[in-house]
């Protein structure tokens, strides 16, 4: 690394920091974004980031709707969220500038690529006249930085084409930030020694425009300050930077080896779900076997199938997929047979936002099939959390013989934390017992029950236990097919009882706060992370709140009715329009309060804590987080005036 | 020391639940059959696995004392694949009717086909919907008035083996439920064939749509109506067998044996040909455009199975890299440690 800085220029030391690359979405900002998470990972920051990206893999160029986008927030101090605001933003076009603006702070370092912005990227971007030629970017560090140019200085003489040596661009842009925080080049460097390995002119040139941002930031007066962000007190150990559907995998692949079996996925391509099916198609060599079935209903059919074979049988979809796949998970339900249904819940209904994140498949997952139609649900609460809960899926779907549905969401599918690598040897067993064949000639009894109502796990191959299982209605004890009244009802109500029974497993509800008080905060999956940070804020405060998170679902915890009973007021922040709320009247006669927001995005921690501070002052009605303006013909209109007026 | 299989009857392959189709229903020859074949398949009990969706061929899996599952409408392709995915040392049959195969579960029972899984398919084509007593299915005739279509259906049908051709089915085959002989030997063919293979079967529902396939079950008719298709020889049929298919440029042609044609001029079956054209053509051949039906062995040929693949690549991934360990892999990338 280069150390001799050309230009006086002063360090300055910061607890934490955030950081948004953005720009059109073919322009690399998703890679940038990795890179600088990695690199902040390496270095020692606890992180937490926010990839957010168009449906569309290329909107036209220079479009607002193309525009694609990567925070991330480094700290040295535990984190939980992205960051509500952004110190410092890269925007690599004038589209860019306009969709994210509204997020950088006042005073906050703005980096545009001013290349980009000529009449025809302005004008496609809503500009009349070029902001960094007027004094609306005032209230921010404005550094125009010419990147085309440059970058194009960099690589000059690479036998490369102008559209190639122009894709290196982004490296620039990262290398400008990373002297900007301090971070090294070598991570970055490997990666493109790795990527690239066999395009020596695509690495030589990215790494060419990698160093000429680095040593532009070290050269150019302008830019005085470099920033340092010192290593996070993590928990001792070895440490990677982690996203949630690269954890769903490992924890899968983890319980798969716990529990000695065969691990089955059967999956149809859906966004934010796909990239549980490529991960786990890497790790043959784990007798992982990966499906791609003909669509969502063959691959739940599939894994029902899988199951009945004796495999450790999953399911990966997201709203529109868990949908057509209702009808198989009630064949599951019915035949009882042990699997993991993972929803990565996005924008609905129907095809809705299929990039962003929502939490409205909470009824879907609790009630959404024919007939009484239980099935345990749990809800992970963060990136690295992701491997802890898909363990925790297949234990309970193995001990109960019962679907499992494991629900994550968009935002922590795709973002990234540190996460403390476990080895195998620390992680719970998963005991699974299969009865043997028959020696004494007795008949086989399907659906004869242990204590905690789970039927036996028969394979196909065990002599003597041949049996036929299937959708129609059981009989008890026999499983042969009845249509008798009485045992209907006994039988729905045994399925319902064994779900039911899932709470010996869930511990006592944790809570951080006092025991009892004026307010609980009550969340369950991907909010863990602004709730947890909201409620932090406000106690530091000196003011007296509770948080609640909620891991199971379905069902709920068996001290949270007592819980719920101890604080006058409770809050319960989702991003759907009240569904656990409504769960949670329902069970427990309490008038809780709602938060929902439903606009594809996470929580802010500022909204979170705006809505805490109101219930403590009294204001006990739902509320509906405000959206930024609609008006998507003139954005930057629209930002301009909100910035003309301080905001 | 060799062990000794228990010598299977068919009565060994009965369940205790009463069967309950309607008595008479094409469906009991079907089973008896069934039941027939497999103890000379030479296979544990334990080891055979019948799948069916819904409808009234699908009640099925719960008469063999195998093991089994009543899965859901159109689905059985489907459970099964997942099923000989992780199990291939299983013998895996799936049943499953017109409306069930290809109308609801049309989708699964192509890819299932087209990934040559080594499945059994038996296909119990009635030509109506009777567990929800008396609809038009896709396999019934244009005009055919049912309680759904008063007027007559106005939708063309699929013709099962033409499908199965169509998503390259290496092993198709045709037999009726009253030819009980002939069945057997389909069942027993199809049952031997590795990868998927694909049999339908003519069968009589004689609550809703009795003698649709009359005219190939009759006595009096069927010599004329129907061919029995032998490797390598002519095709040849009626009563007298004075009757042959011959080519006529790409199309089939009825003609009558002697009078200047003789066997060698007629076409000769081939099931092994690598190209399904010769396959296509003879399902093509239909009743009702003047053509005796062919029944028996359309199309016999060997390529690779999905289920042997999918596991072939878990060993092949574990010879090149080892078994998975997954400390190693968790701590493969970028990490660092904190003291």
């Amino acid at each position: 690394m280069a150390t001799s800085a050309a230009v006086e220029k002063q360090v300055r030391t910061l607890d934490e920091a955030t950081v948004r690359f953005c720009g059109d979405s073919g322009d690399g900002m998703q890679l940038a974004g990795t890179q600088f998470t990695n690199t902040s990972a390496l270095v020692g920051n606890d992180i937490a980031t926010f990839p957010d990206f168009p449906a569309e893999i290329r909107a036209p160029q220079g479009t607002l709707a193309g525009v694609s986008g990567f925070q991330v927030h480094f700290s040295s101090k535990d984190i939980y969220t992205p960051g509500d605001t952004v110190d410092a933003l890269v925007a690599m076009n004038p589209a860019a500038l306009a969709t994210n603006l509204v997020d950088l702070r006042a005073g906050g370092i703005l980096i545009v690529n001013s290349d980009a912005f000529e009449s025809k990227g302005l004008d496609q971007a809503g500009y009349e006249t070029n902001p960094l030629e007027n004094d609306s970017l005032k209230n921010y560090r404005l550094y125009p930085v010419a990147m085309t140019k440059l970058t194009r200085a960099a690589v000059d003489g690479l036998e490369l084409s102008q559209k190639e040596k122009d894709r290196c661009r982004n490296f620039f842009a990262m290398g400008l930030v990373f002297w900007l925080y301090d971070r090294p080049l070598e991570p970055t460097q490997r990666y493109i020694d790795d990527k690239f390995g066999k395009k020596p002119e695509i690495a030589q040139a990215n790494t060419a425009a990698l160093k000429a941002g680095y040593h532009y930031g070290e050269t150019v007066e302008a830019i005085n300050t470099q920033y340092h962000v010192p290593k996070a007190k993590l928990a001792p150990g070895k440490y990677t930077s982690i996203v949630g559907n690269t954890a769903v995998a490992y924890g899968l692949m983890a319980a798969a080896r716990l529990s000695g079996k065969r691990l089955f996925l059967g999956a149809y391509p859906i966004t934010p779900a796909s990239s549980i099916l490529e991960e786990l198609a890497r790790h043959k060599n784990f007798d992982v076997l990966t499906f791609q079935a003909e669509d969502e209903i063959a691959a739940m059919a599939a894994t029902v199938g899988a199951a009945f074979a004796g495999a450790m049988a999953v399911t990966a979809s997201s709203g529109p997929g868990i949908a057509l796949k209702g009808e198989a998970m009630g064949l599951a339900v019915m035949t009882e047979l042990p699997m993991v249904i993972v929803n990565v819940q996005r924008g609905g209904p129907s095809t809705g936002l299929p990039t962003k994140t929502e939490q409205a498949d909470l009824y879907q997952a609790v009630f959404g099939r024919n007939g009484e139609c239980p099935m345990p649900v749990l809800a992970a609460s963060s990136p690295a959390d992701c491997f802890d809960a898909a363990q925790e899926a297949w234990r309970i779907a193995v001990r109960y013989m019962t679907p499992v549905m494991l629900l994550t969401d968009g935002y922590i599918a795709n973002g990234s934390e540190p996460w403390r690598i476990p080895k195998l040897s620390e992680l719970k067993k998963i005991e699974i017992m299969h009865p043997g064949p028959s020696v004494n000639g007795d008949k086989f009894l399907p659906y004869k029950r242990d204590e905690r109502l789970a039927r036996p796990w028969a394979l196909p191959g065990t002599a003597g236990l041949e049996h036929r299982i299937g959708g129609l209605e059981k009989q008890d004890i026999t499983g042969n097919v009845s249509y008798d009244a009485a045992n209907h009802q006994h039988m729905i109500s045994l399925r319902a009882t064994k779900v039911e029974k899932v709470v010996n497993d869930i511990p006592p509800q944790k809570l951080d706060g006092p025991p009892s008080g004026d307010l609980l905060v009550l969340s369950w999956g991907g909010t863990y992370g602004a709730c947890a940070t909201a409620v932090h804020n406000v106690q530091a405060k000196g003011k007296a709140v509770t948080h609640c998170h909620l891991r199971w679902l379905n069902p709920l915890p068996k001290d949270l009715g007592d819980i719920l009973k101890r604080f006058k007021k409770v809050v319960i922040p989702e991003l759907n329009l009240g569904q656990l709320r409504t769960i949670i009247r329902a069970k427990y006669l309490i008038d809780a309060v709602g938060l929902n927001k439903v606009q594809g995005k996470p929580f802010s921690v500022g909204e979170v804590v705006d809505k805490i501070e109101a219930l403590l002052k009294g204001d006990a009605k739902d509320t509906e987080a405000k959206a930024e303006p609609i008006d998507k013909k003139a954005p930057a209109k629209a930002v301009l005036e909100k910035v003309a007026h301080g905001g | 020391m060799t062990v000794e299989l228990p010598v299977l009857k068919p009565a060994d392959f009965a369940s205790d639940q009463d069967v309950r189709w309607c008595p008479g229903c094409g469906d009991y020859a079907i089973l008896a059959q069934m039941k027939k074949v497999m103890p000379n398949l030479g296979i544990p009990r334990e080891k055979i696995v019948f799948i069916s969706g819904i409808g009234c061929s699908s009640r099925f899996p719960y008469y063999m004392n195998t093991y089994g599952m009543h899965s859901i409408h159109g689905r059985a392709p489907a459970v099964a694949t997942g099923l000989k995915c992780v199990r291939p040392d299983l013998h895996v049959w799936v049943i499953t009717g017109d409306g069930d195969g290809l109308s609801i579960g049309g989708n699964h029972l192509m890819h299932a086909i087209r990934r040559n899984l080594d499945l059994n398919i038996v296909l119990f084509n009635n030509r109506i919907y009777g567990l929800t007593k008396g609809q038009y299915s896709p396999t019934s005739p244009l005009g055919k008035k049912t309680k759904s279509t008063p007027m007559g259906a106005i939708d063309n049908p699929l013709h099962p083996l033409s499908v199965a051709i169509g998503c390259e089915c290496t092993f198709v085959a045709r037999s009726i439920d009253t030819e009980i002989k002939h069945l057997g030997e389909v069942l027993t063919r199809a049952a031997k064939h590795p990868g998927t293979s694909f049999v339908e079967v003519y069968q009589n529902c004689h609550v809703f749509n009795d003698g649709a396939w009359a005219y190939a079950k009759e006595r009096e008719s069927k010599a004329d109506t129907t061919l029995e298709l032998v490797h390598g020889k002519p095709l040849i049929f009626g009563k007298n067998r004075d009757k042959g298919i011959r080519l006529n440029g790409m199309d089939p042609e009825v003609v009558e044996l002697g009078k200047g044609v003789s066997e060698d001029d007629l076409l000769f079956h081939d099931e092994k040909a690598p190209e399904p054209s010769l396959a296509y053509l003879l399902s093509r051949m239909r009743h009702e455009d003047g053509f005796p039906e062919p029944i028996g062995v359309f199309r016999a040929v060997e390529a690779p199975q999905y289920d042997a693949m999918i596991n072939d690549q878990v060993t092949q991934a574990t010879n090149e890299r080892g078994v998975g360990d997954i400390d190693k892999l968790f701590a493969s990338g970028d990490t660092w440690d904190v003291a």
